[in-house]
């Protein structure tokens, strides 16, 4: 008999041993909401599945009543807006402090003190700040997730950039290559898929914040649905939303991984 | 006897009280093949990277050509290191154009067009100079350790260096690739008119290589204030009739310093 720390399980087995949790939850879910059901008809907090459905067709599938719109889509589209614009202004902001802080050591020294104390700062304490700054507006809820992970980016991609082996640089060098044309040429090229995983890393945090700023001040978004719901118990509501965030997050995740691997073969292969 | 192409008076380096090399004289003329031994620590890869410009010494003076030599790298010093001497984001071709982008296009460091072909063809033919015209379309990861120190010499030699500078390039090599890469270094020496300075740890190597051969060491034994006193070149060796000598004739053992003073 082998040890138990050298079993390996097979493909097959190996798929079915990660379904079980997910049917075992599904089944003690079911359980315990048939369980309260039976006690009371009206019970809230552990809605059937055929409720579920009801109020998934009623968010997704039928237009509102007030507005005409239907509301999980709209509430997508504008959540999605504000977590991809968040991103995408601290993903330019994080590529190009880090890379600046991490090539020049003249930049390094005095950025790298001003960034290691920002990201102490709790971004949510700020959020008061920027409501009162920016208004209640889309600008507040982008500018959250900007100052909240803007700061890892910048420190982690600075981090990529002085690990790139100093022989390259040197090399660039003896091959005429200036400060800016090597920043260019062999460090940007190379740090990009460094943002990408970076951008990986944070994506939990993006859309933390962006829940509690939809939370706090919103008229739309997945965010402040959940939360505006919650004051009629309606877990029918809020039960399939939390699960199209995480859907949600989990492609935006597969599809960084797979944009990253389409672009920088070299990256992914030499690893 | 005209003046020297690179000289070394009383250079010294060292980290504050610790005492890397002294007392360095040597000059080099343009076309020697100048191999460098000596034990772990011994300053050989300092000096490289005095001759680099990576580091810069603390005491007496290096000329390039009569003048003081630029204190960081520049295109007329090629360089070799062991690992790392190329591009992984780039194609093998790439790797090779890109000191003609770097010296055609300063805002971008890029080419495009009829430009771009120019420089991809003579990238091309340093290619096919080193052997790697088949390969020309990979990445550096698709490549054996040999075939990338080829792109690191094609990638150097673009920019038609007086001096090439390796840092025990073939170290990390299998014996039988690096007797091809030997070939490949004389041949490129010969044609190129280079002034290669080579740190290496394998004797053999630098018996068969250079045309002279330079031991680093302490020339005080006391073991006390080794951190007082730094290494120096201790033994200048001439070689000659290399078309005799084969690799293979040299049977040192590994442990380099016994030998050569039996050697001096």
């Amino acid at each position: 008999m082998k040890r138990i720390i050298n079993l390996r399980p097979s493909r097959p087995l190996a798929v079915a041993l990660g379904i079980v949790p997910f049917i075992l939850i599904l089944m003690l879910y079911s359980w315990g909401s048939d369980l309260r059901k039976a006690e009371n008809e009206r019970d809230k907090l552990l809605p059937s599945f055929t409720e579920i459905q009801k109020a998934v067709d009623r968010m997704a599938f039928t237009p509102s009543k007030r507005t005409g719109e239907y509301l999980l889509w709209q509430d997508t589209k504008s959540s999605l807006k504000r977590l991809l614009l968040g991103i995408v202004i601290a993903a330019m902001v994080g590529l190009v402090v880090g890379v600046l802080t991490g090539a020049i050591p003249l930049a390094g020294s005095h950025l790298g003190a001003l960034t290691t104390v920002v990201s102490m700062v709790p971004p949510l304490a700020l959020l008061p700040i920027l409501f009162i700054v920016f208004g209640l507006g889309e600008v507040s809820k982008v500018v959250l997730i900007v100052i909240g992970i803007t700061p890892f980016l910048i420190r982690d991609l600075d981090q990529r950039t002085r690990e790139l082996p100093q022989e390259q640089l040197v090399k660039a060098q003896t091959l005429g290559g200036s400060s800016w044309q090597i920043i260019l040429r062999v460090v940007l090229p190379q740090v990009m898929p460094r943002l990408m995983d970076a951008i990986r890393l944070s994506l939990g945090a993006a859309w933390l914040f962006l829940i509690a700023a939809e939370a706090i001040a919103a008229t739309d978004g997945l965010g402040y649905r959940i939360f505006l719901v919650r004051r009629y118990l309606a877990m029918d509501v809020i039960l399939p939303y939390v699960m199209w965030i995480t859907t949600l997050a989990f492609l935006l995740d597969w599809s960084l991984i797979r944009v990253s691997k389409m672009i920088f073969p070299w990256y992914h292969t030499a690893k | 006897m005209k003046d020297a192409f690179i000289a070394f008076q009383r250079c010294g380096k060292h980290y504050g009280s610790h005492v890397v090399l002294e007392k360095l004289n040597a000059s080099v003329q343009e076309g020697e093949f100048v191999t460098m031994v000596g034990t772990s620590g011994c300053g050989k890869s300092t000096f490289l990277k005095m001759l680099l410009g990576t580091e810069t010494q603390t005491t007496g003076k290096l000329l390039f050509n009569g003048q003081p030599i630029v204190a960081e790298p520049s295109e007329d010093r090629g360089v070799v290191f062991q690992k790392y001497s190329v591009f992984p984001h780039l194609s093998v071709r790439d790797n090779v154009a890109l000191g003609r982008e770097f010296a055609e296009s300063p805002l971008l460091g890029k080419l495009f067009g009829q430009k771009r072909r120019q420089a991809l063809a003579e990238a091309d033919q340093w290619l096919e100079a080193v052997g790697l015209a088949a390969a020309r379309d990979k990445y550096p990861h698709e490549l054996s350790g040999g075939m990338q120190q080829r792109l690191a010499i094609a990638q150097a030699l673009i920019k038609h260096p007086k001096v090439l500078l390796l840092d025990e390039p073939f170290g990390a090599l299998d014996p039988g690739i690096r007797k091809d890469m030997h070939a490949l270094i004389l041949k490129l020496w010969k044609e190129n008119n280079l002034t290669i300075f080579m740190v290496t740890h394998d004797l053999q190597e630098a018996f068969y290589l250079g045309t002279r051969l330079w031991v680093f060491d302490w020339p005080q034994h006391e073991a006390q204030d080794s951190d007082q006193h730094g290494a120096t070149i201790t033994f200048d060796l001439p070689i000659e009739q290399r078309d005799e000598l084969q690799a293979s004739d040299l049977e040192f053992p590994e442990n380099e310093s016994p030998v050569l003073m039996e050697v001096a």
